[in-house]
């Protein structure tokens, strides 16, 4: 009975942790990695070159990172928090500086052959600090505007330099995900009213700061059909794509406007746009549903936790997950501001699996720790 | 409150957790029905608005492109093609496909060399498309180049060879100008036409090509291409074959054309072979000629100077839009016309003594020593000038001219080819509405056929039809068009001309005179097969005034005066004599005399015409058609 178990006194052996995986949100992640490699297959006109291969043999290298982070103890990660946060701190700076330039914007690092996006791993990062700062939190303390200070610092720091990279879709994220990490630690209602007030001012302050591509977004967003050719063009295509697929769609290997390049991106950004128009409406909602189940599972995790640092770990990686999601999604249909952000496990590019499956492994290391005894946090490796 | 370092129940954390969860529940909530409305609005763009876009889908990947209808052919009477499409083979070049556009170039250049405005012009248009656009390289390849491009196609990545079609003239030069030719169409009549704006169209610029060009045009073809964004043509969906012109059957008999113009030589000259029963042009020769094919992609700037500072103008079809006076053999003209107005009769004698005084002008007779007495058969017979100058004298040139325009001179025919000049026949009214008075002198000098007087070799030719038969023939090309036998093929197609049988019989008499008869002007001009007669009549036309210092020195040979001032040399005549069926006419430009120049190159035609007899065959007999593959 679950009532009746106690708390795990130390640790436990690596053969009862592995048992303690949760297989079957493994398995949701592999079927939708299973959706990328189809949806990347297909991009490539039917190869499993230049995206789908890579995109498996990545998959299967994040998915031995996960299940290698799932096993670490929870308490060894929480004193991590910190540490990784400054060193992504540090990454964010550094990619300002010596950063590849994509798109206009310095986003990469190239570490070793390995390309890096800092904001993806500041991301983790953050969520694991403020989990930290609040995990002994009480009711009371959490009520003290002082002690606010400290984690919103965290959450704006970050999010400062990712705009100055800039990368505001990123940015928008990670703004929210903090947000969202106060409100589910505690932070009263009325100050987030109190922080909503001034949010239209600031969002025409910003506006009139923005680069020139990200005003155009957001114009282009508002009234796509402005400029048909120029910066509308993905937009319109993108839904020209979706709305052709119908119900059922093309068939797989079928769609005309992703094949045509019409689609741009497909591969990355706009690999939904192409599941719609191969799978009709029937294959984008069955993709959802997954999507959903995920994001669920990774919240039923935070809940069943019976700490306040896992919870709190749980929720921010799922709601990370969510955003990722919701925000790509939503470009791709036209519903909000297009903004570089791939659809995760599904769209090719390797750093930004690579950092999904750390977040998953993190996720599943609650999971496994779920019941395991959890004091003060020590800062500190 | 929990210290640090002490191991605490999860139940102390209770007002928290008890917050979390209810947060977290509402935040999932809150995800759910974020994702609900994504799928709401997948479900409006899919499924409500997705005939819309899926229509957007259609327009964006199909492009559909008209294709040019492969233009009708020409054939001969026979069914020889005389102008056709040729398969025409191209290499192109795709950029994309080869990493050194430039290497590839110098590599195809060493197998088929390109000249240096070639290679310019490929570099302009390699820069002015983008890299998958195929440009073309070369065109018109032999087989030893297409053989020597394949061998070597591994040295020459990005290049293909592909086939079109083009205009091709089997006959070329010996054709080209009653074929005519087709050229791209000009700016000025793209925009009156859309049609013209098909890639690779080509429109009749001359000859039949020009006449027929909406006959021989076709209907456009369409294909749908799938293209991609960039519009690189993916694959090919649907195509419908444009309907090919309609066939064109030629009245030409290309055998006889080859002989007619081997017969010319180097001549500047034309002949005209007509079938005189219903004015079916059986050959058209004239020289010197061009090749048609030049025009097809252009003819450049230093081809159209040679062309236009040749005196012997290449271009000019001289069988319709060549003018000469008809000289003597404009006699019978004369003859009708004093006939029918009874201005004389057959019996009425006439004396030469070599010379007509007029006033105080004196008109010469050829013969300087006079015919003495001829009746109107020997006034042909002999073209004595001093009887024509009476006849015409009395039967006045307004008669001479409309019976001129009945039978053909001087006027315009239907001849279905652009370009051919009406000649010239003067009337009083036309001179006296120069402001000139008209004198009898004029009406002397019109009775020889010089003076204002000008006609073509094809209304010569047409004369002589009418005159053999009495019928108001028309020349014409177009036999058959899309295989219907076109109206004007039967004798019967024509009406009479209303001339008296017995007027038409002395002229035709005096013709066969010419040729037949001891002391006719043109004895050389008589058949060898004693089956055949022929019906003749010699011309010489001045190109310029015999001075009376010339005459007087009695030793004047026009022979001797520089080319370009020599006399015409013409000939008219149809066979056989007893039942015509050819009608022809010989012009020899600056040829001297008619009987010398002239005849024989009509005696030698006409023997080709009866041996062949075009007319009298529908199909071609054996033995020629073995003949003219050999000739091919």
């Amino acid at each position: 009975m679950r009532e009746g178990r106690l708390w795990r006194e130390t640790s436990f052996d690596l053969g009862a942790k592995i048992w303690q995986v949760n297989w079957l949100y493994v398995a949701l992640l592999c079927a939708l990695a299973g959706v990328g490699y189809a949806a990347l297959f297909s991009a490539a006109g039917g190869a499993d070159e230049p995206y789908a291969a890579r995109h498996v043999l990545r998959f299967a290298t994040g998915l031995v990172l996960m299940i290698g982070i799932a096993l670490v103890d929870i308490r060894f990660l929480a004193r991590l928090a910190w540490p990784s946060y400054l060193v992504s701190l540090v990454l964010l700076v550094l990619v300002m500086r010596y950063g590849h330039v994509g798109k206009g914007a310095q986003r990469w690092l190239d570490i070793g052959g390995l390309q890096l996006q800092p904001s993806e791993l500041m991301k983790i990062a953050l969520v694991l600090a403020l989990a930290s700062w609040f995990h002994r939190a009480s009711w009371e303390r959490i009520g003290n505007p002082l002690f606010l200070i400290p984690p919103v610092i965290a959450v704006l720091v970050p999010v400062a330099l990712i705009v100055k990279e800039p990368n505001l879709g990123t940015a928008v994220i990670t703004a929210i995900l903090g947000v969202a990490m106060l409100f589910a630690a505690g932070v009263r209602w009325w100050k987030f009213i109190l922080l909503a007030l001034p949010v239209p001012f600031a969002a025409r302050l910003a506006y009139n700061h923005l680069h020139d591509y990200q005003r155009a977004r957001i114009d282009t967003f508002l009234h796509p059909e402005s400029d048909p050719l120029g910066a509308g063009y993905n937009i319109i295509q993108s839904k020209i794509a979706l709305g052709s697929g119908g119900m059922w769609g093309k068939g797989f290997l079928q769609g005309t406007q992703g094949h045509l390049d019409f689609l741009p991106e497909k591969q990355t950004d706009f690999i939904f746009t192409m599941i719609g128009e191969e799978f009709g409406f029937a294959g984008g909602v069955a993709v959802m549903a997954l999507l959903g189940l995920i994001v669920l599972g990774g919240m039923a995790i935070a809940l069943r936790c019976r700490h306040q640092f896992g919870r709190l770990v749980a929720f921010g990686i799922a709601m990370n997950f969510f955003l990722y999601v919701f925000v790509n999604i939503a470009m791709v249909m036209g519903a909000i501001p297009v903004g570089g952000v791939p659809l995760p496990l599904v769209s090719h590019g390797g750093s930004a699996m690579i950092t999904v499956m750390i977040g998953f492994g993190v996720l599943m290391s609650v999971h496994v720790h779920r019941d395991i005894e959890f004091g003060e946090v020590r800062a500190g490796l | 409150m929990a210290r640090p370092g002490s191991s605490t129940p999860w139940r102390s954390d209770t007002p928290r957790t008890g917050v979390f969860t209810r947060r977290a529940l509402l935040l999932m909530g809150g995800q759910v029905a974020l994702l609900g409305g994504l799928a709401a609005r997948l479900y409006q763009v899919q499924v409500i608005e997705g005939g819309r876009y899926a229509t957007l889908a259609e327009e964006n990947r199909i492009s559909a492109r008209l294709i040019a209808p492969p233009r009708g052919r020409m054939l001969d009477r026979f069914g020889t093609v005389v102008a056709g499409n040729r398969l025409n083979w191209r290499a192109l070049l795709i950029a994309e496909q080869t990493t050194d556009a430039t290497t590839t170039l110098d590599t195809f250049g060493r197998i088929v060399p390109l000249a240096d405005y070639e290679r310019a012009r490929i570099e302009r248009e390699l820069r002015r498309h983008r890299r998958f656009i195929p440009i073309m390289v070369r065109e018109f390849l032999t087989w030893e180049e297409m053989a020597a491009i394949e061998v070597n196609a591994p040295d020459l990545p990005g290049v293909l060879v592909d086939v079109g079609t083009t205009r091709m003239y089997p006959y070329g030069e010996q054709l080209a100008h009653v074929v005519g030719y087709v050229a791209p169409p000009a700016e000025a009549d793209v925009a009156d036409d859309p049609d013209l704006a098909l890639p690779g169209i080509r429109v009749g610029r001359a000859g039949l090509e020009k006449d027929r060009d909406l006959d021989l045009r076709g209907t456009a073809g369409a294909v749908q291409l799938e293209v991609n964004a960039l519009g690189r043509v993916i694959r090919e969906l649907d195509r419908q074959e444009g309907t090919q012109g309609e066939e064109l059957g030629l009245t030409l008999d290309t055998g006889l054309q080859q002989a007619v113009l081997h017969r010319l030589g180097d001549e500047s000259a034309s002949a005209v072979v007509l079938d005189c029963r219903n004015g079916e042009v059986l050959a058209m020769g004239t020289n010197p000629s061009f090749d048609p094919s030049l025009f097809n992609s252009g003819v450049s700037q230093a081809q159209w100077m040679e062309w236009s500072r040749d005196k012997r103008t290449p271009l000019l079809n001289r069988a319709i839009a060549g003018v000469y006076a008809p000289g003597s053999t404009f006699k019978m003209a004369v003859a009708m016309a004093a006939l029918e107005a009874r201005s004389i009769t057959p019996g009425d004698v006439v004396y030469c003594p070599g010379y007509l005084d007029l006033g105080d002008a004196r008109f010469h007779c050829w013969r300087k020593d006079g015919h003495g007495t001829l009746d109107l058969r020997g006034g042909i017979k002999n073209s004595c000038d001093v009887y024509f100058y009476e006849t015409a004298k009395r039967v006045g040139i307004d008669r001479i001219a409309a019976m001129a325009h009945r039978l053909g001179l001087g006027t315009e025919l239907e001849i279905d080819l652009p370009g051919q000049r009406p000649g010239f026949m003067p009337t009083r009214a036309w001179r006296i509405g120069h402001g000139h008075p008209w004198n009898l002198g004029d009406t002397v000098v019109s009775g020889i056929g010089q003076g204002y007087i000008q006609v073509t070799p094809l209304q010569l030719a047409v004369y002589a039809a009418r005159v053999a038969t009495g019928r108001k023939v028309e020349p014409h090309l177009t036999r058959k068009l899309g295989g219907v036998l076109q109206p004007g093929s039967k004798p019967t197609d024509w009406p009479s001309l209303g001339l008296s049988e017995r007027s038409l019989h002395v002229v035709r008499d005096g013709m066969w005179a010419v040729v037949n008869e001891a002391g006719g002007t043109a004895p050389v001009a008589r058949l060898p097969d004693p089956r055949w007669q022929m019906a003749g009549k010699t011309g010489s036309s001045q190109v310029r005034r015999v001075s009376r210092e010339q005459r007087e020195q009695g030793n004047f040979d026009s022979s001797k005066l520089p080319w370009q001032f020599r006399p015409h040399a013409l000939f008219v005549c149809y066979a056989p004599y007893d039942s015509p069926r050819y009608a022809l006419s010989v012009v020899v430009e600056h040829g001297n005399a008619g009987a010398a120049a002239a005849a024989p190159i009509a005696r030698d035609i006409m023997i080709d015409v009866l041996q062949r007899d075009p007319a009298g065959h529908d199909e071609l007999p054996g033995a020629q058609v073995a003949q003219r593959e050999v000739t091919r």
